[in-house]
């Protein structure tokens, strides 16, 4: 059901490398997981109001109040590499 | 005196610091020294030193994923090896607020994807019953680390069942509480609408404790609402009056010794007053399917973050960014998180979204229904908390969909964003068997009440006095002439 091809696509979508093996692999979990999935086609879902949270609440507001957030010292103190004043990456590059 | 501390819940240990008879610097530094001896590899973290100000209650063990200011929280993850948040999780701040000390960070399944803790960065857990079973997942650690006596109490996420299904499986109570009831701020994001904080407790008092002190409205939070009555101390003996519909007792995946234990249960509620009807959920056999398209969907998105940039780790790549943050992520996530956000990103990606996303959120409401229907006719919905007692390590790595079906029991109730515990019930092959009790939004009183009642009619013994002694004393405890067989 999902092939070689829709698990690269797939991939490159979520920026995941997978080694040739992983692909493979992949292809044959995702299908049979996918396959589990599609067992909701049974149901007439004609009409049905989608859930997309369980909570009935909408458009929850707070004073508009400055408050203070991290300073720049401590939000950048856990990154792999950072200058002075942001995070530093090499260059986005071809791809 | 300290090694009283081990055979007593959390209330009395509280009541002890009251009297003066205990101080909550010496009850600290007993579950310090407890929780420092585990071999169970049920913690990632121990606190080094008893803190100056103790707090006034007895420490809790926190599952990996809460944000704790300055304590490496990675979620289970190498993705965030090392990372010590620069904040503390709402939750977790009202646990420090009401003088609750933090004891240690839990191990759990990465991300909390899993339901065996097989899937942590950090290696499994093993379950205190028997070391070559699993506690139990993702709040494996919180609930291993309870029922080997290692820490007094803990917290967990409830996500399909995270905090449920490891009760079940270690012999502890689990609850999680209504979507909204604890804030999220500061717990690493699986699947933001399902997503729940919850108790992991030697007794249903405890539980009931706890959840007090964590419940709330949070503005850090724009779901969350707290439970607006608050958790009284639950004190019922008696059941009688309650409506209890039981459900998928006629599954086949059901071990018999399961069906034994969870019969038997069903006859003490009848014995306490309370009345016992069979119930059916038809929707209910596509909270697997459902949940296994949304809780992805949002993880892919929830877990986009995770590049190498802002924390954790970073891989080198070739050189360019789009390699940095594929290299990163390939070395970071753990085999079932990249299944996951494969399932998730192919779920939500240009053409599938309607049949995937779109379906699920549809079978989602058809289940909330089954369930608000139920509870026109009783008042709690009852079974079994997981199909199976504990199941040997690495049993079910290889086959990713027989592990799903464990949240089977669990999934519905997170779907519907209503409230359920599990509570120990007996034993089946010498191993704890859970049972689930589940009411409507914001019923957390009234199910922690009915859990009660049933717990002192069960009688369970779950507090080890040490793992040593777990084999034999335990099991001799609770296999009496009423205790099912497997």
């Amino acid at each position: 059901m999902i092939d070689r091809d829709q698990v690269l696509h797939v991939a490159k979508l979520a920026r995941l490398r997978l080694s040739d093996e992983e692909v493979d692999r992949m292809a044959g979990e995702l299908s049979k997981i996918l396959e589990h999935v599609e067992t909701m086609s049974e149901l007439d879902l004609e009409g049905v109001e989608p859930t997309s949270h369980v909570v009935d609440l909408t458009n929850v507001l707070r004073e508009d109040v400055p408050r203070d957030g991290l300073d720049r010292e401590t939000a950048l103190e856990q990154a792999p590499d950072a200058t002075e004043s942001g995070f530093r990456v090499p260059s986005p590059g071809a791809s | 005196m300290t090694d009283e501390l081990l055979g007593l819940t959390v209330a009395q240990q509280a009541a002890k610091i009251d009297a003066g008879e205990v101080s909550a610097a010496e009850v600290f530094d007993y579950w310090r020294g407890r929780a420092a001896a585990d071999d169970l590899n049920a913690y990632l973290w121990v606190a080094g030193e008893t803190p100056e100000d103790a707090g006034t209650l007895p420490p809790i063990a926190v599952k990996d994923l809460f944000c704790v200011r300055g304590v490496p929280s990675m979620a289970g993850s190498r993705i965030l090896e090392g990372y010590r948040p620069p904040y503390t999780a709402t939750s977790v701040r009202n646990l420090q607020e009401a003088g609750v000390r933090v004891l240690g960070k839990t191990n759990q399944d990465e991300f909390a994807m899993g339901s065996s803790n097989e899937n942590s960065g950090f290696g499994p857990v093993q379950n205190p019953w028997d070391r070559t079973r699993v506690p139990g997942g993702s709040s494996g650690g919180s609930a291993a680390a309870v029922a080997a006596g290692t820490a007094p109490w803990a917290i967990g996420t409830d996500t399909g069942g995270s905090i449920r299904q490891p009760a079940s499986l270690s012999g502890v109570v689990g609850m999680k509480p209504t979507y909204g009831a604890v804030s999220r701020y500061g717990m690493i994001a699986f699947a933001s609408s399902l997503d729940q904080c919850g108790p992991l407790t030697r007794d249903v008092t405890d539980a009931a404790i706890l959840l007090g002190h964590l419940q709330g409205r949070d503005p850090c939070d724009s779901t969350s609402l707290g439970i607006p009555d608050g958790i009284p101390l639950p004190s019922a003996e008696r059941l009688d009056g309650l409506r209890f519909g039981v459900w998928g007792m006629h599954e086949p995946g059901l071990e018999p010794g399961v069906a034994d234990a969870v019969n038997a249960t069903l006859a003490r509620i009848e014995e306490v007053g309370g009345a016992v009807d069979e119930i059916e959920l038809p929707n209910a056999k596509y909270g697997i399917p459902a949940y296994y398209v949304i809780a992805p969907a949002e993880a892919s998105a929830n877990l986009a973050r995770y590049d190498g940039v802002r924390y954790g780790p970073r891989a080198a790549g070739n050189g360019d960014l789009t390699s940095l943050y594929e290299q990163t992520r390939h070395d970071g996530f753990g085999e079932e998180v990249r299944r996951r956000i494969m399932i998730g990103t192919y779920a939500l990606s240009s053409g599938y979204y309607e049949a995937y996303y779109g379906t699920a959120q549809k079978v989602r409401t058809k289940i909330a229904e089954d369930l608000t229907a139920a509870f026109e006719k009783v008042d709690f919905v009852v079974s079994p908390t997981s199909a199976t007692v504990a199941f040997k390590l690495g049993e079910r790595t290889a086959d990713p969909l027989a592990m799903y079906l464990s949240d089977y029991y669990t999934v519905p109730m997170p779907l519907a964003g209503i409230p359920a515990i599990s509570i120990p019930c007996g034993l089946s092959e010498g191993l704890p068997v859970g049972f689930q009790i589940a009411g409507p939004a914001f019923s957390e009183a009234r199910i922690l009440d009915a859990a009660h009642a049933l717990e002192k009619s069960i009688g369970f013994e779950g507090v080890p006095v040490s793992v040593d002694r777990l084999d034999a004393d335990l099991r001799s405890q609770n296999e009496g002439p009423e205790a099912p067989r497997g």
